[in-house]
């Protein structure tokens, strides 16, 4: 008997066929990868796995045998002891996964109680028990404690440990690396990898991201529009992939070891110099620098990329590059553009920076009506087209568009200003593979028409050093490495540069093996 | 990616009301609201009718008549149902013999104007002080919110109360109560337009107006108010139902519209004393209270629930709303 | 903690510093004779010029409000006429035209409306949390649909409303009860409580009709969380789902609710007061407006605002006892 076995399942939310016509199987203790960008409908199939469409109006038919028990057959008892029991399911994102007002212990231990005829006692030994094990240091103590005292890494190895608690054949993963930094994520897929080595347990790991299922599972399955594309051993797939699709996203996926366009050197004369900046936020006891020191320079007709963990005050450094901060000292010159809307910026997510009450021409229009401009709509039309978008939808509003168009509105309205420089806060980190390519694409064709200087800001390793000519890496509001994308990437200097490398996951799974060692010893020393 | 499609969940959440036709179109799905509306609508339109019914029943509300009533009897009215009948619709008054059909209409100008004039004086107050705490830098927004915490610590009731004994004598009655209840009532208003003021100000698209060069107060005008449209109607409509309460809650202490000027508090005043002889003295007055708070609150209900979509879909599980991150 | 309810004590003595402040510019700096108001219209010229005196009309308005926060914190004399009488600390001022402090005015009347606040509240908190749990366990189903139509009814009817049906109904009608008539729990307290039960009910009814909706919806609220999900993903029963996470979200809205209303209760629950005579603050507020007896409406509104924040700040360490989280934000 197969572990999970999955027949014809069609899942439908009113008119929408998110899952159709889906079979897989998934031996006793493997590992399967589900891999595809939003609205795939990875997410859906992880859910009913474990029956959770059940009652919600999502019309769901085919067969899901997981365990030998029929998800969709079983009635409310064997359903309870599938969920937990048999089969484990870990979510995106730990923080709103857990409930905020009791201790991590007793919701582990509450879990443990519904599946075990444990005393209460007894449960929260078992809780400490599994937190340790999932590498929570001082387990007894860390587990009174509630999840906003944890950090989100901790938070996520916590819902691990309950899916631990009893000892479930199957582990279902959905998203569970994709609120978390890339150093914090290396180490929660190793941990994975351990467990599973360690209980011989059957694992589905559902990622957006090809690089995380090639570090963690033996099969791929990539999905398309609620089907199947192309299922494989991983190295196959992701070595030679016969669909097109899976072509079109692998080659989407930027990479850290791939060969770059090679660009001339950017010799421009400085636009932007940032001396000594260093910005405070809160008073008194509670004040932290978020930027503490920072220099830099963007020339002319360069990518500079900004690269950094969350916290490390990459964004707060990009508003006042911009000036929608004023640095608590040092300060931002600027030779060669005007001081109000010279500097633009994208932003990062495409629903916020986007006034949904007003029609995307006119967000466009605001510099040009700003600096007094009284016809604006050719103009406006001018700009959505070289940015891909039809003019004729002038009069659209946001939420008609999708998420990668969002962003084509915001560079519009970014180039409307005419500015000399445009800072990119992680403006493609919410966007899908292929949309991300596309849109870094029409940032670089722009760059070379208009000879802008790009600031480009995100936490992708590997989209920093695809777009950027010259990095920063930064960490803790500091600039910890600078210089041009070879010299840091091809020969890290800063000890913190190398972990975050090493972090990146390898699409070929021999890499990604060798990396994995390589961390255990980095972790070691 | 994930965050892309809870975004795009979010983006048709807070729907736009580009459209007013957008708004219609949910409000029309509900039918309890539907019928509210008519009632409400109904209730508006009898209000502004009120001449008009009492020219059509022949009779005005103040007029005494003294020959209807049974002094023998302690004032009750004569005949049965409390006088009711052609001439008198509802019958009358007990111990003045005044028209009830009359005076309850003429009720509902009262007490519908000065609700509604109530709750415009209310989110008038209300956004303007929210606004500027909400964009004003520290010391505005410290010495605005602590007034609108005064406000909301004290009683409405006891405040409008207490207000009502120092107000000058001249002025029409109905006025001064709707100012009162708007002067006492705003903190509620306020409170919610600076915390939105807040959250719209720390979005991307208030910093990319910033970016376009314009200034504060154009931001204001283009990017907050049409955003803060939705919770203000939101709110305001369920304003309308309790300020109806209040109105009718002083008029029925003595302290609130004047006699002979009509109103549902008022008549409920004296009516414990007359149920048994005239019942429909008591239950003319309450019911109408009733049904015009009733479906008032319906409707604000109503369109809470077309203006934002999402507290009408509690109640799927795990709807994956993103919260803010770290805590 | 200590630094926490040392914030939270200091946040409500600002409040209500500001509340007097702006209390005391409302009703004395109004248009108007305000001792010709506070003495009453049968007042002799000469009265009136005394009272002008106590008051310190003449006196810039801050000096005039500096000198009456004087007598809440250290009393104040007041001349009557011929005598002279010492108003002790906590001194809200003299009713000229009964004759009395207004202080001790407050305490006579305060027992008979914490009577009714207290038992009121224990009713509303039982059926309104009971009714919004319930209906939030059976959601979509009849039962809900039934209880959501009484708790919209509940909340569209006026106090006085209900109050006056149930009078009519259950002493007039169906005489169960007699008329309530106001017997202090010093006396006897049988009598007390059977007087005081439809008061209680008809208060207690309304009220409870806000606090299954905010419960129902804070409930709901957190049904829709993710946390909820992970605990269905791990087969934990809907009876715990709703009585441990669920019913978990809406104990602080509850709770602040609460403080709110049952501080407000003892400026006098104004219209049940009226309505079934009970001797209470509110009682002596409404009199005290329709006769203009400035000082007693001033001290009266005070001491409302008092009980409101002191409910507040109550209600807000109550829950950061239970809620660490709180402290930290």
């Amino acid at each position: 008997m197969s572990l999970v076995e999955v027949d014809a399942l069609t899942v439908e939310f009113g008119d929408l066929r998110a899952v159709d016509t889906l079979s897989f199987r998934l031996e006793q203790g493997a590992a399967l990868g589900v891999v595809g960008e939003s609205g795939s409908g990875k997410s859906t199939v992880a859910s009913a796995l474990l029956g959770l469409h059940r009652g919600t109006g999502a019309r769901v038919t085919g067969s899901v045998r997981a365990a030998g028990t029929d998800v969709q057959e079983a009635d409310g008892e064997a359903l309870r002891r599938l969920r937990g029991g048999t089969a484990a399911m870990v979510f995106q994102d730990p923080l709103s996964s857990l409930d905020p007002y009791y201790a991590v212990g007793d919701q582990i231990a509450e879990v443990y109680r519904v599946h075990s005829k444990a005393s209460r006692r007894a449960a929260r030994a078992r809780a400490v028990e599994v937190l340790d094990r999932v590498g929570i240091p001082d387990a007894a103590r860390r587990a009174r404690s509630r999840p906003h005292e944890f950090s989100g890494g901790m938070r996520q190895r916590a819902l691990i440990a309950m899916a631990l608690a009893c000892e479930p054949a199957l582990l279902v993963a959905d998203e569970p690396t994709t609120a978390l930094d890339v150093t914090v994520q290396a180490q929660i897929l190793d941990l994975l990898h351990g467990l599973r080595q360690e209980t011989g347990m059957g694992l589905i790991l559902v990622t957006h991201d090809v690089g995380v299922a090639a570090e963690s599972v033996d099969d791929v399955l990539v999905m398309r529009h609620g089907r199947a594309v192309e299922r494989g051993a991983v190295a196959d797939v992701l070595g030679a992939p016969s669909a097109a699709y899976t072509k079109e996203l692998l080659g989407s996926v930027p990479r850290v070891d791939a060969a770059r366009p090679q660009r001339p050197d950017a010799t421009g004369d400085a636009l932007l110099e940032a001396v000594g900046l260093r910005r405070e936020f809160g008073r008194g006891k509670r004040a932290f620098a978020a930027v503490d020191g920072v220099s830099l320079t963007v020339r002319r007709g360069e990518t500079l990329g900004i690269v950094g963990e969350s916290g490390s005050g990459k964004t707060t450094l990009g508003r006042m590059l911009v000036g929608l901060l004023e640095p608590t000292s040092g300060q931002v010159l600027l030779s060669g553009a005007r001081a109000d809307t010279g500097v633009q910026m994208v932003f990062q997510d495409p629903v916020s920076s986007l006034n949904p009450r007003r029609s995307v021409g006119e967000s466009v229009a605001d510099p040009l009506r700003a600096r007094g401009d009284k016809e604006v709509r050719g103009r406006v039309e001018e700009l959505l087209e070289r940015v891909g978008l039809d003019p004729a939808h002038y009069g659209r509003y946001p939420h008609e568009f999708s998420g990668g168009q969002r962003q084509r509105v915001g560079i519009a309205r970014a180039l409307a200003a005419e500015p000399r420089i445009i800072v990119c806060d992680e403006a493609v980190s919410a966007l899908d593979v292929t949309t991300q390519a596309q849109v870094t694409g029409l940032l670089r064709e722009l760059q070379d028409e208009l000879g802008l200087a790009l600031v480009f800001i995100a936490h992708d390793l590997a989209v920093v050093r695809q777009v950027s000519d010259r990095v920063a890496v930064m960490r803790k509001g500091r600039v910890v490495e600078y210089g041009t994308v070879d010299e840091v990437y091809g020969a890290p200097q800063d000890p913190y540069t190398r972990q975050l490398l090493a972090a990146v996951p390898a699409l070929d799974p021999a890499v990604a093996a060798r990396r994995r060692s390589a961390r255990r010893e980095l972790a070691a020393a | 990616m994930a965050s892309e499609t809870a975004g795009a969940g979010a983006i048709t959440a807070s729907a736009p009301v580009s459209g007013a036709r957008q708004f219609w179109r949910r409000l029309r799905t509900q039918r309890a609201a539907l019928v509210a509306a008519t009632v409400v609508a109904l209730l508006v339109l009898i209000a502004l009718g009120a001449p008009l019914l009492a020219l059509i029943e022949g009779q005005d509300p103040n007029t005494y008549h003294p020959h209807l009533i049974d002094s023998a009897r302690g004032g009750v009215p004569v005949g049965a149902f409390g006088g009711a009948g052609g001439e008198h619709w509802l019958g009358v008054e007990p111990q003045t013999g005044r028209d009830l059909f009359t005076r309850l209409v003429y009720g509902a100008r009262v007490s519908l104007g000065v609700a509604l004039a109530a709750t415009v004086v209310q989110v008038f107050i209300g956004v303007t002080v929210g606004i500027a705490a909400g964009l004003g830098n520290r010391w505005v927004d410290q010495v605005l919110s602590r007034a609108t915490d005064v406000i909301v610590a004290l009683p409405l009731m006891i405040l409008a109360l207490a207000l009502m004994a120092i107000v000058p004598s001249g002025f029409p009655r109905p006025v001064l109560v709707a100012l009162v209840i708007g002067l006492v009532a705003w903190g509620g208003t306020a409170k919610i337009v600076r915390a939105q003021t807040i959250t719209l100000k720390e979005r991307d698209f208030v910093a990319a107006a910033r970016l376009s060069g314009w200034p504060t107060w154009q931001i204001a005008r283009r990017e907050l108010l049409p955003s803060l449209a939705a919770p203000v109607i939101t709110y305001a409509s369920l304003l309308v139902p309790t300020n109806v309460t209040v109105e009718a809650a002083l008029s029925f202490l003595g302290v609130g519209v004047k006699p002979p000027t009509p109103s549902w508090g008022q008549m409920l005043t004296a009516a414990d004393v007359w149920y048994q002889a005239a019942p429909q003295y008591l239950l003319l007055p309450a019911g109408t209270l009733f049904v015009t708070v009733l479906a008032l609150t319906v409707l604000g209900d109503g369109v809470r629930t077309a203006l934002d979509p999402r507290a009408a879909s509690r109640l799927r599980i795990g709807t994956g709303r993103k919260r803010e991150a770290g805590a | 903690m200590t630094g926490f309810l040392l914030r939270r004590a200091i946040g409500a003595a600002v409040t209500l510093l500001a509340i007097s402040v702006i209390i005391y510019v409302v009703f004395y700096a109004a248009p108007g004779n305000v001792a010709q108001i506070s003495c009453g219209p049968r007042c002799s010229p000469a009265q009136v010029q005394q009272v002008a005196d106590q008051l310190r009309l003449d006196d810039p308005l801050y000096l005039r409000y500096w000198h009456f926060l004087q007598g809440i914190f250290v009393g104040q004399d007041f001349s009557t006429g011929t005598a002279v009488q010492h108003c002790d600390a906590p001194c809200l001022g003299f009713s000229y035209q009964t004759d009395q402090q207004v202080t001790q005015l407050i305490l006579t009347k305060l027992p008979a409306t914490a009577s009714l606040a207290l038992g009121a509240m224990v009713l509303w908190l039982i059926l309104g949390v009971g009714t919004g749990v319930l209906s939030a366990w059976r959601r979509g189903r009849p039962t809900e649909r039934i209880l959501t139509a009484i708790t919209l009814a509940g909340t569209a009817t006026p106090v006085f409303v209900i109050g006056l049906l149930l009078m009519i109904v259950v002493c007039g009608q169906l005489q169960w009860l007699p008329f309530p008539q106001y017997v202090p729990f010093t006396d006897d307290p049988e009598q007390w409580a059977w007087n005081l039960l439809l008061p209680w009910l008809s208060l207690a009814l309304i009220e409870a009709a806000k606090y299954a909706r905010l419960t129902r919806a804070s409930m709901l609220e957190t049904l829709a969380e993710d946390h909820v999900r992970t605990f269905r993903a791990y087969g934990v029963g809907e009876r715990s789902i709703i009585g441990r996470h669920a019913l978990r979200g809406a104990v602080a809205p509850v709770i602040a609710l609460n403080a709110n209303d049952f501080g407000s209760m003892f400026g006098g629950a104004v219209l049940s007061e009226t309505l079934f005579g009970i001797p209470g603050l509110g009682r002596e507020l409404v009199h005290a407006v329709n006769v203009v007896d400035l000082p007693v409406v001033v001290g009266m509104v005070l001491v409302t605002g008092f009980f409101v924040v002191l409910a507040n700040a109550v209600a807000d360490v109550l829950y950061a006892v239970a809620d660490r989280r709180v402290v930290l934000s």
